[in-house]
């Protein structure tokens, strides 16, 4: 999955141009209004050209099929550009393919191992089927785990090799079709029917088969479409324009209807018209390059819209663990001390905390981790209900917890917490750590200060969104001086503290209610409701069926920090459209300038001084110009594959680049291009 | 070259448009908004007596649909009022000269003209219709075909600052406080400063004076339909005509002329409307006639920026309108006072002298406004949809001609017809808005409003259908006899003089390239249906937009939202306009005055 494809991979050029004839199909043609008045006008004059070759045409029969030719070729590139963006999904999808190959289903009469199984094929499997797979099988559909743990290797899906643990009754629990199981048995039961795995959903997304035109998109079409109506008659007027002026000048000839298609082909929005749905199908195809799988290409647009992002303090902005940073001894107690008592009391907890514990003293204090059974301990482990861990030794009960804990528990045997020791809890709470206070028997030694640790870059990023207007939202159960800590460490623009899943949810509706458009993250089923309010919604593959659901965007590495690369995707999707849309337009000008003065000079000599690009003759002229908008569509599939570069400034400044490039550029770049085209026709003799 | 009296004249114009553009501004929005203006203690019992009259107790919030129909069914009635009294004129007082009933096409294309706000005119005002029509139906259609211009204007104003809501206001009371609060004030004021200045305003029967010295002059002859007869080569025969008496026209002048100014309707109380002395005797009438062609489109600018709270998005689209207008008046200005090389090669002197000789190009101008006040009012007339005239537009240097045609052709947008102006430069802003939101990278939004297909649509039509039928009638007439039997020119200025008529009734601006005999019954009825599908489609278009608007959430901008009162964002909305203005309609201004000027400068060696 997510293999970079080059865009100039031979294979895929090579079925693109086979699909390119093959979309001439009138039936597929119609789907798109511009490109289908550059069919019709392609036929009429092909029409034209054999009336030509039968000896009564309106113009030389070379004449006729050089445009005709051309205007055939706008069509083909047009349909390239699109079966080129196909083929990536396309070669996307055969990697999935693979994972979705028949597979032979152990289906299990009751959800009991040991209950009677019948093999039946993958392909029979229906919602609410169960199945068992053991060690080596793979798993036949999608479904969630209803009994049993087993390590899963998902690199069909994800690429990641590493296998992940996947058991029942947790956040972990869904699997995917064409997974495999590397050890240990689980208990599936099915949630999808067949044709409906999301495998089967990534295969149809990425080919481009099921892709709907989203609601911009359509918008966009509108206006190609208006605009093409506009200059259907533009050029259809011309005729009779044409009659009255060779009648009032006693001059020339009536314009011919090979030029005025091919005026009209040229005027005609071909170029974005030709390479809308490559945009599309590109902007899905970066989705998967990014490891994430789009539901539907409406997320995609609407990430680029997204103007407040939520985000769970959690894995995306902390590194998710708490760590150690400093041992704060009680009044009169040695640091080494401290260090060694919190050391012993962690030495078994295998939570990322103890093990920073151990870590921390290690390299400040040089304490090395014993061996607790040489020591003869016990290791005491953490319980909700007294909500400490520890070690017993002979004769030492070292004993670390939340500051109330350790109070009661020191309490019970007779003793208190020295002030001094509850300062440094006070200190550390306000600073947005989380104080760990160790205790040997009745003794408090001191205070751990364990800090989240926030990801590197983190905060340049956030600056940068602030930049193009996103607003931060950062969702934790922390309370709201450790919440305050963070969000100025991490500078998130706002914070909601002490959350619970269902706050999440009311702060999108609120948000949403006041007109922002919100994208969050989530993976528990808890995080479901939230996900399936929020405008955009990520869901990490490895969590629950139920999130991925509500979910419209999977990330397969299950990274939350994904969602800033889904956001810039989505722009950048919108620009490319925006930018070739405006380049079009603008390319029309110069198409006058070409064509006006070859069509009418024989009506008005006057008009050659419209001539500015000096063209060499008037077949020449509308040749020319009728080349540059065939080829430009060629010339600009690497653009509209890859997106137009994105940087990460506000709205002003990108509008001020992308004016200048393409609507500046767009202006100029016609002239100079018909010129060329010009000069080597005529270099070869070929008007 | 422009003397400095010249550039003065132009300076002082804009300086004092200006200047009434905050006053007035501010006021139409206090009434709009139901807020005190200073003039409620005079107006709001006049106010509550019409709606009690009209039985409109407590007027409802309407939505679209309901502010549509009551808008159509409105002028409906006006269409029907308007062709009635025409058609039984004959039978209605003041009516001194007894002139007959106007014939059913003519009346049909008069009175689709002034319900449109178009105030085309295929009829002489002086030689068909009685004072009552003049009054009854024409300046009655001159104040109502304005308050529905304004009416629906504040109702897409309000589409776009009211959020999560259907309602748009109430037509009837837009309409009213349009005509109450703002018209008629204004009116009644510029009438009695025009009257003092010599306009008339009186009932009487026209006198019969004796000339001092004969006059003769050639002219068309008509047959007894009125029609031009044509040689067998298809130019019109002309007559050689002497008289010594004179009939002068007489009218309630003043009263029209005033709202014919301020609404941009440009119907002329005279056939050749203000470059008659009765209609315009002096350079400070001319100057507040001319002023009052640009003086509300140019306030509702800053109306709309007040009614959006934000005064920024006003100036944004006033500065724009500006930009606009300043080059197109430029070249008119620079062309028409350079003149004619067919004159100069007369030995004509085309170099202006300050304060004795204007210069230029003269003809078709009065003497009394010369060149520069010919040449702004031409650019100020079509810039907006007034179309009146003090000088004829047939008669400019065929570059200088094309000004007043591209105005036009660029949708009446620069200032434009009173409220039809704004809501068309409103449409233009939703389409950039919508191609420099794409690059950007976020679904474009207008004042908070995502612009989604069904805006698309709307905005796409309203832009894109006029030029549509502009060039498919004037194609139509270009190969059909019905179309070029009424060209007094042949050759490309015959074919500028078809596509003008076309562009003019279009657009609802009203003014003509006077060579086409426009009286014929195949202008009348085309031309008439085209005012009122232009118009009235557009503004469908402009009332569904609104209506989907008003539904819409506001979203909160960030610094990722696209400004829309930026001098980048006011360069995006020039160029868009220009250039659909230019795609749409370059080839046929191509072949009609661009090749004419072409060919004029080609025959005399430029």
């Amino acid at each position: 999955m997510a293999t970079k494809i080059s865009i100039w991979d031979l294979g895929i050029i090579k079925t693109a141009i086979r699909d390119s004839f093959l979309k001439l199909n009138p039936r597929h043609q119609i789907r798109n209004p511009v490109m289908f008045t550059v069919y019709i006008g392609s036929l009429l004059t092909s029409g034209l050209f054999i009336q030509a070759c039968l000896g009564t045409g309106e113009a030389p029969a070379s004449f006729i099929f050089a445009i005709t030719l051309w205007l055939w070729f706008t069509l083909l590139f047009a349909n390239f550009a699109e079966a080129m963006a196909e083929g990536r999904g396309k070669a996307q999808a055969q990697a999935l393919r693979k994972a979705r190959r028949e597979i032979q289903a152990k289906k299990l009469a009751k959800a009991d191992k040991n209950a009677k199984t019948i093999l039946v094929p993958s392909a029979s499997l229906r919602a609410g089927d169960l199945v068992l797979v053991e060690t080596g099988d793979f798993i036949p559909s999608d479904g969630e785990i209803i009994e049993g743990i087993a390590s899963v290797n998902e690199s069909a899906i994800t690429g990641e090799s590493a296998p992940v643990i996947r058991e029942s009754g947790s956040d972990r629990n869904a699997v995917t079709g064409g997974t495999q199981v590397i050890s240990d048995w689980i208990i599936v039961r099915i949630t999808t029917n067949p044709g409906e795995t999301f495998i089967d959903r990534m295969i149809a997304l990425v080919e481009g088969a099921k892709r709907q035109k989203t609601p911009n998109e359509i918008a966009l079409t509108i206006l190609l479409a208006a605009l093409t109506l506009v200059f259907l008659l533009v050029c259809a007027t011309l005729l009779p324009f044409s009659f009255y002026s060779v009648g009032a000048m006693k001059a020339g000839k009536v314009i011919s209807i090979t030029v005025l298609v091919a005026l009209f082909v040229c005027l005609a929005p071909t170029t974005i018209g030709g390479l809308l749905s490559a945009i599309g199908i590109a902007g899905m195809d970066r989705m998967i390059q990014a490891n994430v799988i789009a539901l539907s290409g409406r997320a995609v647009e609407a990430a680029g819209d997204i103007d407040t992002l939520i985000l769970d303090k959690t894995g995306t902005i902390t590194l998710g663990n708490r760590q150690a940073t400093a041992f704060i001894p009680a009044e009169g107690v040695n640091v080494e001390t401290l260090a060694n008592a919190a050391q012993l009391a962690s030495l078994a907890d295998e939570t990322p905390e103890g093990r920073s514990i151990v870590v921390l003293a290690k390299e400040k204090y040089g304490l090395r981790g014993r061996d607790l059974v040489e020591l003869g301990a016990t290791f005491i482990p953490f319980t909700a209900q007294t909500r400490m861990s520890g070690a017993n030794l002979p004769g030492r009960q070292i004993r670390k917890g939340a500051a109330e804990a350790i109070e009661s528990y020191v309490k019970d045997l007779g003793s208190s917490v020295p002030f001094s020791v509850q300062k440094s809890v006070d200190a550390i709470a306000r600073q947005g750590g989380t104080p760990l206070v160790v205790a040997e028997g009745k003794n408090v030694l001191g205070v751990i200060h364990l800090k989240d640790i926030v990801k590197g870059g983190i905060r340049e990023r956030f600056a940068q969104l602030r930049q193009m207007g996103i607003r931060t939202i950062m969702v934790t159960g922390d309370n709201p001086l450790t919440a305050a800590a963070i969000a100025a460490e991490a500078g998130v623009d706002d914070f909601l503290a002490n959350s619970k899943p269902e706050d999440k949810l009311k702060l999108i509706r609120r948000l949403q209610a006041e007109g922002h458009l919100v994208a969050m993250t989530g993976d528990g089923t808890n995080d479901a409701p939230a996900l399936a309010q929020a405008d955009v919604a990520v869901a990490m593959n490895t969590g629950t069926q139920a999130a991925k659901e509500a979910g419209n965007l999977v990330d397969l590495d299950s990274n939350p920090t994904k969602l800033l690369e889904v956001v810039e995707i989505g722009k950048q999707l919108l620009m490319t459209r925006g930018s070739l849309t405006t380049f079009s337009i603008a390319n029309d000008v110069a198409k006058y300038f070409a064509i006006l003065p070859a069509a009418f000079a024989g009506t008005y000599p006057a008009l050659n001084a419209l001539n500015i690009m000096r063209l060499s003759s008037s077949n020449s002229a509308i040749l020319s110009a009728v080349i540059f908008n065939a080829l430009i569509i060629v010339f600009l599939i690497p653009l509209a594959l890859r997106g137009v570069a994105y940087h990460r400034m506000s709205a002003t400044r990108l509008l001020r680049s992308n004016v200048l490039v393409y609507g500046l550029g767009g202006l100029l770049v016609p002239f100079i291009g018909i010129k060329i085209v010009d000069l080597l026709l005529a270099f070869f003799g070929l008007t | 070259m422009i003397t400095g009296i010249g550039l003065s004249q132009i300076a002082l114009y804009f300086l004092v448009l200006l200047l009434c553009v905050k006053p007035l501004g501010w006021y139409m929005a206090r009434v709009y908004e139901g807020k005190a203006c200073g003039l409620d203690r005079l107006c709001h019992p006049l106010e509550k007596l019409i709606y009690r009259l009209c039985n409109l107790r407590s007027p409802q919030e309407m939505n679209w649909k309901q502010y549509l129909s009551a808008m159509l069914i409105f002028n409906l009635f006006g269409v029907l009022a308007v062709y009635l009294i025409q058609r039984l004129q004959i039978h209605l007082p003041w009516n001194p000269q007894a002139f007959p009933n106007v014939a059913p096409d003519l009346a049909f294309n008069t009175a689709a003209s002034f319900v449109t706000n178009t105030n085309w005119q295929a009829y002489g005002g002086e030689s068909s219709l009685g004072y009552a029509t003049q009054m009854l139906a024409l300046t009655v259609q001159n104040f109502l075909s304005a308050a529905t211009g304004l009416a629906l204007v504040i109702a897409l104003i309000r589409g776009l600052v009211q959020h999560e809501t259907s309602h748009l206001g109430n037509f009837w009371v837009d309409t009213v406080r349009s005509t109450l609060y703002i018209l008629l004030p204004l009116s009644l004021v510029l009438a009695l400063i025009l009257s003092s200045q010599g306009l008339i305003q009186n009932f009487k029967p026209y006198p019969k004076i004796s000339l001092l010295t004969p006059l003769r002059y050639v002219q068309a002859k008509t047959d007894a339909a009125g029609q031009t007869l044509q040689d067998a080569k298809g130019n019109p025969l002309m007559e050689t005509i002497q008289s010594g008496t004179q009939e002068l026209p007489m009218g309630p002048v003043a009263s029209q002329i005033a709202i014919k100014q301020l609404g941009t309707n440009g119907g002329g109380f005279f056939n050749t409307n203000s470059a008659y002395p009765y209609e315009n005797p002096t350079p400070l009438s001319n100057f507040l006639e001319m002023l009052a062609i640009l003086l509300l489109p140019a306030a509702l600018c800053y109306t709309f920026g007040m009614m959006a709270n934000d005064k920024r998005q006003g100036w944004a689209l006033l500065l724009t309108m500006f930009l606009l207008f300043l080059p197109f008046m430029s070249v008119a200005l620079v062309l028409e006072q350079k003149g004619n090389p067919a004159l100069a090669a007369m030995g004509i002197d085309s170099v202006a002298e300050a304060a004795t000789y204007p210069g230029g190009n003269m003809e078709g101008k009065e003497t009394r406004f010369g060149i520069i006040n010919s040449a702004l009012w031409a650019a100020a007339t079509t810039a907006t949809s007034n179309g009146s005239v003090n000088a004829m537009h047939d008669s400019f240097t065929p570059l200088a001609g094309l000004v007043p045609l591209w105005l036009m052709h660029l949708g009446e947008v620069v200032f434009g017809g009173i409220g039809s102006g704004l809501y068309g430069m409103l449409m233009l802003v939703i389409l950039t808005v919508f191609v420099a939101g794409l690059m950007v990278g976020r679904t474009p939004e207008y004042l908070g409003k995502k612009i989604e297909p069904y805006e698309m649509k709307m905005a796409a039509v309203a832009v894109l259908l006029m030029p549509m039928i502009v060039l498919l009638l004037t194609g139509l007439a270009s190969v059909s006899p019905l179309g070029t039997h009424s060209i007094a020119n042949p050759g490309t200025h015959g074919f500028s003089e078809i596509l003008y008529a076309f562009t003019s009734m279009g657009n609802n601006n009203g003014s003509a390239f006077a060579g086409l005999n426009a009286n014929t019954p195949f202008y009348n009825l085309v031309g008439g249906l085209e005012m009122l599908l232009l118009r009235f489609w557009i503004a469908i278009a402009t009332l569904a937009l609104a209506g989907s608007l008003v539904r819409k959430k506001r979203i909160p901008s960030s610094s990722g939202t696209l400004t829309t009162h930026t001098p980048l964002f006011i360069i995006l909305l020039l160029s868009v306009t220009l250039i659909i203005g230019a795609l749409t309609f370059f080839p046929v201004l191509a072949l009609g005055p661009i090749v004419e000027q072409l060919m004029l400068w080609g025959h005399y060696g430029y």
